[in-house]
């Protein structure tokens, strides 16, 4: 099969190339992110034919449109539970899901929670920029406290989403944060991500240039600290992991918080996936014997 | 009139109702016989008043008709709703200890079961329910032996000694029947064949693996929930795959995505969950990747009553989600027709690249009927379209919204190698690069809308138009859509009778609606009477702004309860006679 189509041998960066290029504001947190994800794959390895990158809708959402990979430019924040339908119809594909905080935490929410829950093989990019862009600039559910924004002029009142408290409290097997101004630590931990089996969820800082004049590059640069760097930290630990989430001021944590190994996910504990390959490649047909049957309960 | 047979059951819900209907319904079908079923219930698991009839007879029987022969109150409230309606040659199976009859009609036969005499120290209190299976055998002409084996087959998962209680309690109910009761005046004969019994709600499931579902996915609702559980038990033979997921915005969106990656994908609802399911529906239209959804109708607005029966969906699959977008919307009309429809609907959306709806309500999806097994083909037409699986070919230039004469465009599915391309809900242009933002372009976009609009014609020529059924020169045509096929049909059975001839225009595909064939056949009508399960007639509304053909009459009902033939007899009857043009009947018993 396919004798006539050259396969990629080699992937390289030019490969991973998409048919347009973003359209995001220069300076944009997101290039970083779809630079960092781009090398991942390439270093990885991955043929870009066997990888579905999925969004919702947002700025960040139009990544899909931006890498050769296979992609879906889903509904506001229906990106995860999409990427479960493909993942499970085809478990031999890499499925990627991309979005921003209000995708992802507001309108997505529950999608988020359950998706982890279920430990569904995904990696999840949550481009994280503390305001809606698409719509010019809104507070979104990870906009801190006081921050002054078109839809809160006089301040935010609501207390912002922990999205990684709330990851590891939900189950997620595989919780990290990066940043977009980090782009080697990024590449590791999105690479992390890919290989881990089981829900993988990377919040990204992704600022946004035009509409969050809070949380900047130089912001994060004098706060940001790698968890990787304190020797003693544990991410197979639950409670340091959850010490951790809570750390927010002069410094903020980002690496790897809490790293669950050996838990199946949900395509592993589902028997009718144990043999016959990918469903989407099966023959139709219910077995004879099968169908026999299931006539015969009935009388 | 044709040979039927009516037995009702009535208890309050954990009474055990279900169980002797299953025995009933069992020992109908290994006897060849024919049977329709509705189980009248509320939203409750304990208390209340559940109504189960159960009809049979040699021929097809088509709804549950207007008249009971046997009465079966396992508690004093169901004896008082109920017993006033039965008339001369029916009887009344009851226990004598705790049910005491009122006033019942001349003719009426009462039979109280010393229950406590039968079954000495029973330890069960459902033993009544046996007893009156027993003692309705006997009156029935049937012997015992059928009983027994459904009694082994019924309670073998409960061990031997529960299998023998139950046929020692059945056997004394029908030796004491035989002795005591007067046998019904006709005997139900005896087929050579046997039938096969199922809900709707399992033949729309069993249609779904027929067709070749590989993932099914919902959130609980009732009345859709029978299709959950006939797939999440039979799953692992079919190889589906079966989720329970958060929401219905999940199922919906989830049941896409595994569509996208290859396999067949369908969901079942109902009206509250289908709210929800609509923006992922324009998803379907508009990344072109088919999903086959099933909303089964309950009495609405809201909650509404979520146990009752009702059609008033119609315009809600018709406007469901923003923007223009083509779609396929068929009503199967009776539970094989729920088998049949979903390989059908498979393959127009599999064709046609597009979301399929499957309408059904309470009635049809919760009822139970018999079919011929025969009739339970699964090896139907399978039509996936122009799926791309594998790559055989040099995909230069593989553009998945390529501009076609058809609006079609050859789907690859992710994992073809050099097919790789981006799905998006926002417009795009033919190889998928959107044509918001930066690339706005109002002669793209015309373009686009008219390739997705051009597969309307497509599916109308795919789908074949409605037939009249019945007598040509007919004094009246009765329009139905959907579920109350058997029901008119019946109802034109009885005028025949009284000397009025009816046909019957019963409506199977909503989207496409051929409004040609349909007024070719209504102006050649003397009168025409559309009926319809709901309050504001949504389906001649739909079939005037289609065709403006407006019927002589409507008979509608929006109580929550179907139609009973004789509501349709004699609304009819009241119509021709030129006394009104709309009538509403009303529902005579309190369930």
């Amino acid at each position: 099969m396919a004798a006539t189509i050259p396969l990629i041998k080699q992937v390289t960066l030019p490969d991973l190339k998409g048919k347009v290029d973003p359209d995001w504001c220069p300076g944009c947190g997101d290039f970083g992110v779809l630079a960092a994800f781009q090398k991942a794959l390439v270093d990885l390895q991955i043929q870009p034919h066997n990888v579905v990158t999925i969004s919702g809708i947002g700025c960040s959402s139009n990544l899909p449109g931006y890498v050769s990979t296979y992609g879906m430019h889903t509904l506001h924040g229906r990106a995860l539970a999409v990427a479960t339908g493909v993942k499970l119809a085809n478990h031999e594909l890499t499925v990627c899901v991309t979005g921003g905080d209000g995708d992802g935490f507001g309108i997505g929410g529950n999608h988020f929670i359950h998706t982890m829950r279920r430990n569904v093989d995904l990696l999840y990019l949550a481009m994280d920029n503390q305001i809606y862009g698409l719509t010019t600039g809104q507070t979104s559910p990870t906009s801190r406290l006081g921050m002054k924004t078109k839809s809160a002029p006089y301040g935010n009142v609501e207390p912002p989403i922990n999205p990684i408290a709330l990851a590891i409290a939900a189950g997620c097997t595989f919780v990290a944060r990066g940043f977009s101004g980090e782009q080697r630590h990024l590449t590791d931990l999105i690479k992390e991500g890919l290989r881990h089996k089981g829900f993988a969820f990377i919040d990204v800082f992704s600022p946004c240039v035009t509409y969050n004049h809070d949380n900047t590059y130089p912001w994060f640069k004098q706060r940001v600290k790698k968890l990787e760097d304190d020797p003693s930290y544990d991410s197979s630990s639950f409670a340091m992991a959850m010490e951790q989430s809570q750390v927010w001021g002069e410094v903020i944590p980002i690496g790897k918080f809490f790293h669950k190994t050996g838990q199946p996910s949900l395509e592993e504990c589902e028997p009718v996936l144990d043999e016959g390959g990918p469903l989407a490649l099966r023959d139709l047909r219910v077995p004879a014997d099968a169908a026999k049957e299931f006539i015969e309960e009935l009388m | 009139m044709k040979h039927t047979f009516a037995v009702s059951i009535g208890g309050a819900a954990g009474q055990g109702v279900a169980t002797p209907g299953n025995i009933f319904a069992r020992i109908f079908a290994r006897r060849g016989l024919h049977l329709n079923a509705y189980n009248a219930y509320q939203s409750i698991i304990r208390g209340g008043h559940t109504f189960l009839t159960i009809r049979t007879g040699p021929e097809p029987v088509t709804s549950f008709g207007d008249k009971i022969d046997l009465l079966i109150p396992l508690n004093q409230d169901t004896m008082d709703r109920h017993l006033g309606l039965l008339g001369p040659g029916a009887a009344v199976v009851y226990n004598g200890d705790s049910v005491k009859p009122g006033a019942a009609a001349e003719g009426v036969q009462l039979c109280p079961l010393p229950v406590s005499e039968l079954t000495h120290n029973s330890r069960n209190k459902v033993e009544q329910n046996t007893l009156a299976v027993g003692a309705a055998l006997s009156m029935m002409g049937i012997g015992f032996q059928p009983l027994a084996d459904v009694l082994t087959h019924q309670f073998k998962k409960k061990g031997e000694s529960v299998v023998t209680e139950n046929v020692e309690v059945a056997r004394s109910a029908y030796d004491y029947a035989t002795r005591h009761f007067q046998p019904f005046a006709r005997p139900l004969p005896m087929r050579e064949t046997r039938t096969a019994v199922l809900t709707g709600n399992m033949a729309l499931a069993m249609g779904g693996a027929a067709a070749g579902v590989k993932f099914y996915c919902a959130y609980p609702m009732s009345p859709s929930t029978g299709v959950l559980h006939w797939m999440a038990a039979h799953a692992r033979k079919a190889g589906i795959m079966v989720r329970q997921v958060e929401d219905e915005i999940g199922v919906i969106n989830m049941a896409i995505g595994a569509a996208h990656s290859g396999v067949r994908a369908m969901c079942a609802t109902s009206g509250g969950g289908f709210a929800l399911m609509t923006e992922g529906l324009g998803m379907s239209a508009m990344i072109e990747t088919p999903v086959v959804v099933i909303d089964v109708q309950r009495a609405g607005p809201s909650t509404g009553v979520p146990t009752k029966t009702e059609q008033g969906d119609l315009w809600q699959m018709l406007g469901a989600g923003h923007g223009d977008y083509p779609r396929a919307i068929a009503a199967p009309t009776d539970i094989l027709d729920c088998f049949k429809i979903i390989p059908e609907m498979h393959n127009i959306a599999d064709r046609f690249q597009c979301p399929g709806i499957v309408l059904t309500d309470l009635l049809l999806s919760e009822g139970t009927g018999s079919v011929d097994p025969a009739d339970l083909d699964f090896n139907p037409e399978i039509d996936r379209g122009e799926l791309i699986t594998s790559s055989t070919n040099g995909a230069n230039g593989y553009k998945r919204y390529l501009f076609t004469e058809s609006g079609v465009s050859p789907r690859a599915i992710p994992g073809v190698p050099g097919h790789a391309h981006t799905a998006a809900t926002d417009d795009h242009m033919e190889d998928g690069v959107l044509i918001s933002d930066e690339f706005t372009n109002p002669v793209k976009r015309r373009e686009m809308m008219e390739k997705r609009q051009r597969k309307v014609a497509g599916i109308e020529a795919a789908v074949k138009p409605p037939v009249l059924i019945g007598p040509a020169d007919a004094d009246v045509t009765l329009i139905g859509w959907g579920s109350t096929d058997g029901v008119i049909q019946e109802a034109r059975e009885i005028l025949a009778e009284e000397g009025i001839t009816a046909n019957q225009l019963q409506i199977r595909w909503i989207v496409p609606l051929h409004g040609d064939a349909i007024m070719e056949i209504v102006n050649r009508s003397r009168h025409t009477i559309l009926i319809e399960n709901n309050y504001s007639g949504q389906f001649a509304r739909y079939l005037r702004s289609e065709t403006s053909f407006v019927p002589n009459g409507h008979i509608r009902k929006y109580d929550g309860e179907p139609f009973m033939p004789h509501h349709i007899v004699d609304a009819v009857k009241e119509q021709l006679a030129g006394k009104v043009t709309m009538s509403v009947p009303m529902h005579e018993i309190m369930v």
